[in-house]
Order: structure tokens, then C-alpha cells, then sequence
């Protein structure tokens, strides 16, 4: 288990190494980390999901994410919530929004998507000069907020999402979405600033901002599932299909194995 | 003048039947109900606050006669439905609909002024099956989908399955099922549920 951690930590280290030149070899070096996690893993497998080959994995990860989240994110973002008033917090959200639009945009453009992806530049161009990068005015103004990243336009491309993944700090993901987002790190541009102070702050208000606005939605999920690590992979799982196809997903073949259907 | 005319009866002839179907369509039905249910909620302190039994007295009234649950439990059980006897199918359905409930109670206390859509409805007048789609709006973030598949039953339309951004509230029921079911067989299922439903009945009561 430590050498898995430590081979996706020496891939992080080095990606956030190298320059812009070494794009292709990053996304190389995470595939390879991928593969031997999965590798090590495969090992002791005992799953039962053919989506999950790496339950116990998954599961060991997944049980050190929500310890995590217990002493650190979640308290984190109950203080945040409690402390700071509602049009603040908006404020905050909208901010971060913002300045992923570009990025929605330019993934709405690789997937051929052109009238989303130039609504998402025009949305960046509103929000920042005139909702002075914290109001959603083209929201309002009839422009549709969108949320696309590069593990989507993959499966756009026809990239199959391979094994769920459970990945350290960053939860539920596949092998397809872990490449994803490790080129959604690259084009961040939090990760673009250069001062350290303030990259760090815009980092840590982000993630704060971001489990302060799902602070209902976990408490819903926490009653709802009987086993959360089941509940989260198969949300996460129909989740991202739905994404791919923008919310019309063909109708599954699950109707294989349902009775009421026969 | 005569053109006049013949629109106006054309408009008459076309609205008579066009009533009738508007009153029994899915969508239509979807729409009315939930426009009434965010009514109370928008009104009610009470339910704001997060007041549970006010809450579920709201859903039982007003959501849950629309709702086909056998169906519901049917689907998530998937083959391990015909290996349960009718007995544990009654309650095996009994506690489902506790537990998606207390779920869907718990979502509903969380709206506040949000703006719902309501997408046309893709469907012919023949079909007995359907997908009626809203979206809830929120700020910074992609709207919600709202997803609710409906069959035609004798009794009019009933929903069978609700998928909030796309995620299908009885598929992802069915893997969980049957893991539970591989550990305990049916009677460990239905265990884990009431055990489930008792404790989140007690932590209401707080």
C-alpha cells in the first residue's frame, strides 16, 4: 500500500516539476502509476463488481478519504458556513465558477460542442467585466452554465472509463478520469498563479467553498446508503455516463438482469 | 373575417380533445404536483427549519400516491426479487419506501427559491412509458437535472424511477441490495433496512 502511495505521490512530484514541454510525459507517468496501482492491487482483489476490480483497494482509500474529510474538510467547511454570510459565500462560488469557464469552454470546443463552448467564453467575458468576477450575471442573462472537463470530452473521444478508481484526497474516479484530471490540473488556473501565498489561499478557499456547498448533499447521501462506499461508486459511475452524454444516455443494458422488464 | 371564423372552430374542434389529454399527461401531472408541493414549502417555516414530520406528512399526502413502489423494489432487487416470497416482498417494498421517504424528505426541506424547468415532453400520445424532465437552477454551478420515469398504470401515471443528475435513485439501490442480499440472503436485506430505517427514525425524533 505505501509503494502505491508513494508512486502516485513521485508522479505528482514530478509533474508539478516540469514545464509545460513535458505534458505528454506527465500523462505517461500517471498511466503508469495508474497501471501499477492497479497491478498491486489486482493482487488481492476479492470484488465482485466488474466495474470495481479494485474494491479492496478502492475501499482501504476511500475509508482514509473520509477519515479526511471527517477531522479536516468537513469541519472546514461547516466553520466556513456557519461564520461567513450567504451573498459572501455566493460571491465565493461564483468566483471559482468563473474562472473555470474557460477551461469548460475549451473541452466544450474538443468535443465539437462550438455553441456551448462559445457561450462558456462569453459567460467568462460577462462575469468578469461586468459581474466583476463574483456575480453570475449571464446566468441570469440567459447564458447556460455548463460543466465539462477533459476526463468528459475522453469519453466524448470514446475513451471507456476502465476501473473505478478511488483516488487519495481527490475521491471517486476511474482511470479515464484520473488522466482527465491530471490535464484539468495542467489548464487550473489557480495552479497558473505564481505567487505562492496567494495560490495556496485560492487552493484552500476553494476547497473549503467547495464542501461548504456540499455539506447538505453528503448528510442526504450519509442517510440514504446502506453501504456509502457502494452508494458513492455507483452514483459516481451513472454520474459520469450521464455527463458524457450530456444528460441523454442511451438506456442501459442493465435491463439484462431486471425482472420487472421480462 | 371568414378566415377568423375558421381558425376559431378549428381552435375549438382541436382544444376539446387537447384539454382531455393535457389533464391525464405526465408532464402536465409532474408539473401541477410539484408547482403545489414547493408552494407549502416556500410558505412553511416549519419545513424550512428542516421539520421532519411536517416533512414526510407533505410527501405522504401529496408525492407518494403518484409513486409505484412495488415497482420500485422490483427494479432494485433485479433477480433477487423472485427469490423472495410474497411476504418479504410486501416488506421488502415497506421499507424501501421509508427509507427513499425519509430521502426524498430530507432533499425537499433543502429548497429554497431555486428555479425549476420544465423540459417538453418527448413522447407520443400512445406511449405508456415515459421520461418527464425538469432541471433545478443553482447559482455557480450546472443546473440539475430532474428526472422522473412514469409508466401508465389503470390508475393514471406513475413515477417508478427518479434520476437527479442522472443518477438513477433505484439503480443505484441495486448494487447495494445485492450485496446485502449475497452476505444474508433476503431476511439480511430486509435487517440492514429496518435496522437502517429505525435509526434514522430515532435521530428524527431528536
Amino acid at each position: 500500500m505505501a509503494g502505491i502511495r508513494n508512486s502516485l505521490r513521485m508522479a505528482r512530484k514530478r509533474s508539478s516539476e516540469q514545464g509545460n514541454e513535458g505534458k505528454m510525459r506527465t500523462w505517461k507517468r500517471y498511466a503508469a502509476a495508474l497501471a501499477m496501482v492497479a497491478t498491486l492491487a489486482g493482487c488481492a482483489t476479492t470484488a465482485t463488481n466488474p466495474n470495481d476490480p479494485l474494491e479492496p483497494f478502492n475501499r482501504a482509500m476511500f475509508q482514509f478519504n473520509e477519515g479526511l474529510d471527517n477531522v479536516l474538510l468537513k469541519p472546514a467547511g461547516e466553520a466556513y458556513r456557519a461564520a461567513i454570510p450567504d451573498l459572501v459565500r455566493t460571491g465565493v462560488t461564483n468566483f471559482f465558477s468563473n474562472i473555470e469557464d474557460l477551461w469548460i469552454g475549451a473541452n466544450n470546443l474538443l468535443q465539437g460542442k462550438v455553441e456551448e463552448g462559445l457561450t462558456d467564453v462569453m459567460r467568462f467575458l460577462v462575469n468578469t467585466f461586468f459581474g466583476f468576477t463574483v456575480l453570475d450575471i449571464a446566468s441570469d442573462a440567459g447564458m447556460t452554465k455548463h460543466g465539462e472537463d477533459f476526463g468528459q470530452t475522453l469519453g466524448r473521444w470514446g475513451v471507456g472509463s476502465g476501473p473505478y478508481l478511488v483516488l487519495p484526497i481527490f475521491g471517486p474516479s476511474t482511470f479515464r478520469d484520473g488522466v482527465g484530471l491530471a490535464v484539468d490540473f495542467r489548464a487550473d488556473p489557480v495552479v497558473q498563479v505564481d505567487h505562492v501565498p496567494t495560490r495556496n489561499t485560492l487552493y484552500t478557499g476553494r476547497v473549503v467553498s467547495d464542501r461548504a456547498n456540499l455539506l447538505d448533499a453528503s448528510r442526504i447521501l450519509e442517510e440514504a446508503a446502506l453501504d456509502k462506499y457502494i452508494f458513492v461508486r455507483d452514483s459516481y459511475l451513472q454520474r459520469r455516463r450521464s455527463l458524457i452524454y450530456d444528460g441523454n444516455p442511451p438506456r442501459e443494458a442493465l435491463t439484462a438482469n431486471d425482472e420487472s422488464r421480462r | 373575417m371568414r378566415t377568423l371564423l375558421l381558425s376559431l372552430s378549428l381552435a375549438l374542434l382541436l382544444a376539446a380533445p387537447l384539454g382531455y389529454a393535457q389533464e391525464n399527461a405526465p408532464d402536465v401531472l409532474v408539473k401541477n404536483i410539484t408547482m403545489e408541493v414547493i408552494g407549502i414549502v416556500k410558505q412553511d417555516k416549519d419545513i424550512q427549519a428542516g421539520n421532519s414530520k411536517k416533512i414526510s406528512g407533505l410527501v405522504e399526502q401529496k408525492i407518494l400516491p403518484h409513486f409505484n413502489f412495488t415497482r420500485m423494489t422490483q427494479i432494485a432487487m433485479a433477480v433477487n426479487w423472485r427469490r423472495a416470497t410474497p411476504e418479504q416482498q410486501k416488506q421488502l417494498t415497506e421499507q424501501f419506501k421509508t427509507l427513499l421517504v425519509r430521502t426524498y424528505s430530507n432533499a425537499l426541506s433543502l429548497y429554497r427559491d431555486q428555479a425549476i424547468n420544465f423540459k417538453p415532453l418527448r413522447a407520443r400520445p400512445q406511449d405508456t412509458d415515459v421520461t418527464v424532465r425538469s432541471e433545478i437552477k443553482q447559482q455557480g454551478a450546472q443546473a440539475v437535472t430532474l428526472d422522473y420515469d412514469m409508466e401508465k398504470t389503470p390508475n393514471g401515471w406513475k413515477v417508478y424511477d427518479m434520476k437527479v443528475g442522472g443518477v438513477s435513485l433505484v439503480t443505484t439501490y441495486r448494487e447495494e441490495f445485492s450485496s446485502q442480499v449475497r452476505e444474508g440472503g433476503i431476511d439480511g436485506l430486509l435487517k440492514v433496512l429496518a435496522s437502517k430505517n429505525r435509526q434514522l427514525e430515532a435521530k428524527a425524533r431528536i
